[in-house]
């Protein structure tokens, strides 16, 4: 069984696109001026069309985080024990990343992290974390 | 209080792992309880409405179940919105027959998810609830995410995993007194602590079950109170409140949409928190059960953990929480575990809930989330 590969629809394309470049977009809401994720073509908090994509520094905090010791699908048991954390990047946005390169019980709220970015197997550049 | 709609019959099946079982043989056996609980026959029933199936998956399932018993309703639809689902149902329920839409509305739930499918099956099929682009290439599942909410929760708040355990302790006390319970058998903290981990903060008896099992409801209009042969139960406020469907996009990991639900359900009802004599809430995890009391507003933050553990949620504490064992110890079925908290809040108010009965109860809180506290539905139901 394999890993669920991210497929880009016409609202993450660019972001997507991005990954495959070593870079973290997001999008920025050119009325309200609010940092949203996931991507799409409008903005969730004031509706406005067209948010604006801004490049990240890639840098944030774990807001919170789990170890996953029990598999939701057999593509994931080799990974157990797996940490699974929200990460509030710098400039305003949350996303969801496993914190790679670590022991589980390093991984703390306010850990910093910097996002990397790992292949997966349909030639989709997966944005990942590491502790800083 | 003049109560919008009433709920005039009750039915369940038994719950655990029932060989044999079908999830539409469920959904006819408790469909046929309840209408007779009722006092009617499925020829009364004008409004049907259904929820979804795991096992006999159907973009329909309204008009599956109302064409393998051979009814023709003038309304039938099936809502899927998760463990809110049950709520939703009977909220959506009321208004038809407050609306004089329908005189008589079956919502019947029903899966055979424990012996129709593998656990491994029933967990993989709830992880794709996970956002596809930006959850699931991570290994979410339902646990993980409910474990995502405990740690932030326990961070801000101080919530300790034994004020968790103490939860799941005292629902398999409740369950202990009631004979359809999927798991009766003792629990101790230490037991709790020592199941093994399954997302941490989250230990194996910090979840919910995985049931077979089958619940159904009729809610009639206001008016044909007389004509029930068992005492109706009035509904008397019913709220939603809806926030997110993926963790990564909740807008708080500490407050969610049950705080809208409730506010909506008690102001429609006329009473506040402080009024309800029984509660059947949503527990999925114990943590979601814990969020939602003090979400809601029945405990302060930071005090409901302490409470579970002084016996507050007991029979005769401050809060008699989820009497029949919840989605914890009585069972979970799907849709259907939601509605086994409205059977059990019924049975509450009628006075016939035997070892489980809350003294004098007058005022039931009932509630159900879907998703990862995404979906909430709450009632305010009262004795007539």
């Amino acid at each position: 069984m394999q890993r669920p590969i991210p497929a880009a629809t016409a609202d993450t394309r660019e972001f997507w696109e991005a990954c495959g470049r070593g870079e973290l977009v997001y999008q920025v809401c050119r009325s309200c001026a609010r940092a949203q994720f996931y991507p799409r073509r409008h903005c969730a908090y004031c509706q406005a069309g067209e948010p604006e994509w801004r490049r990240s520094a890639g840098l944030g905090a774990v807001y919170s985080h789990t170890t996953v010791y029990r598999a939701p699908t057999p593509a994931f048991k080799a990974d157990v024990p797996y940490v699974i954390a929200l990460v509030d990047l710098d400039e305003g946005f949350r996303m969801m990343v496993n914190i790679l390169g670590c022991a589980p019980s390093a991984v703390a709220i306010g850990s910093r992290v910097r996002i990397v970015f790992r292949p997966t197997g349909g030639g989709v550049a997966l944005p990942q974390g590491e502790l800083v | 209080m003049k109560p919008r709609a009433l709920i005039t019959g009750v039915g369940d099946t038994a719950v655990g792992e029932l060989a044999g079982s079908s999830c539409m043989g469920l959904h006819r056996e408790a469909a046929l309880a309840a209408v007779a609980d009722a006092g009617l026959t499925l020829a009364d029933i004008d409004g049907v409405l259904c929820a979804y199936s795991f096992t006999e998956p159907h973009l329909m399932l309204g008009s599956v179940f109302c064409e393998y018993m051979g009814v023709h309703p003038g309304f039938c639809s099936a809502i899927q919105a998760g463990g809110a689902s049950a709520c939703i149902m009977l909220m959506q329920a009321a208004a038809l027959v407050a609306s004089g839409q329908c005189r008589h509305v079956l919502a019947v739930t029903g899966d055979n998810r424990l012996s129709g499918m593998s656990r491994d099956g029933a967990v993989a099929a709830l992880a794709d609830v996970g956002h596809p682009q930006f959850e699931r290439p991570y290994g979410i599942s339902v646990p993980a995410a409910y474990a995502l909410v405990a740690r932030r929760y326990m961070h801000e708040y101080g919530a300790t995993p034994e004020q968790l355990a103490a939860i799941a302790v005292e629902h398999r006390t409740h369950a202990a007194r009631h004979p359809k319970a999927h798991k009766r058998a003792p629990i101790t903290v230490a037991d709790v602590m020592a199941s093994r981990e399954i997302c941490s903060p989250l230990r194996l008896l910090d979840c919910c079950l995985i049931s077979d099992g089958g619940a159904a409801v009729v809610v009639s209009a206001a008016d044909t109170a007389g004509d029930a042969p068992n005492r109706p139960v009035a509904i008397l406020g019913a709220g939603q409140g809806h926030t997110h469907e993926h963790i990564v996009c909740a807008p708080s990991l500490t407050d969610f949409g049950c705080k809208d639900s409730s506010r909506r359900a008690f102001g429609q009802a006329g009473v506040s928190a402080a009024d309800i004599d029984v509660a059947e809430i949503y527990d999925s995890f114990t943590i979601t059960l814990l969020v939602e009391l003090e979400s809601i507003g029945f405990f302060p933050r930071g005090e409901a953990g302490p409470a579970a553990q002084a016996g507050a949620l007991g029979l005769g504490g401050a809060l008699p929480c989820n009497t029949h064992g919840g989605l914890l110890s009585y069972g979970h079925s799907g849709a259907a575990g939601g509605m086994f908290h409205a059977v059990e809040a019924v049975h509450q108010l009628r006075h016939n809930a035997g070892p489980r009965q809350v003294r004098d109860a007058e005022l039931a809180f009932v509630h159900g989330d879907g998703g990862i506290l995404s979906a909430h539905c709450s009632l305010v139901l009262g004795r007539t």
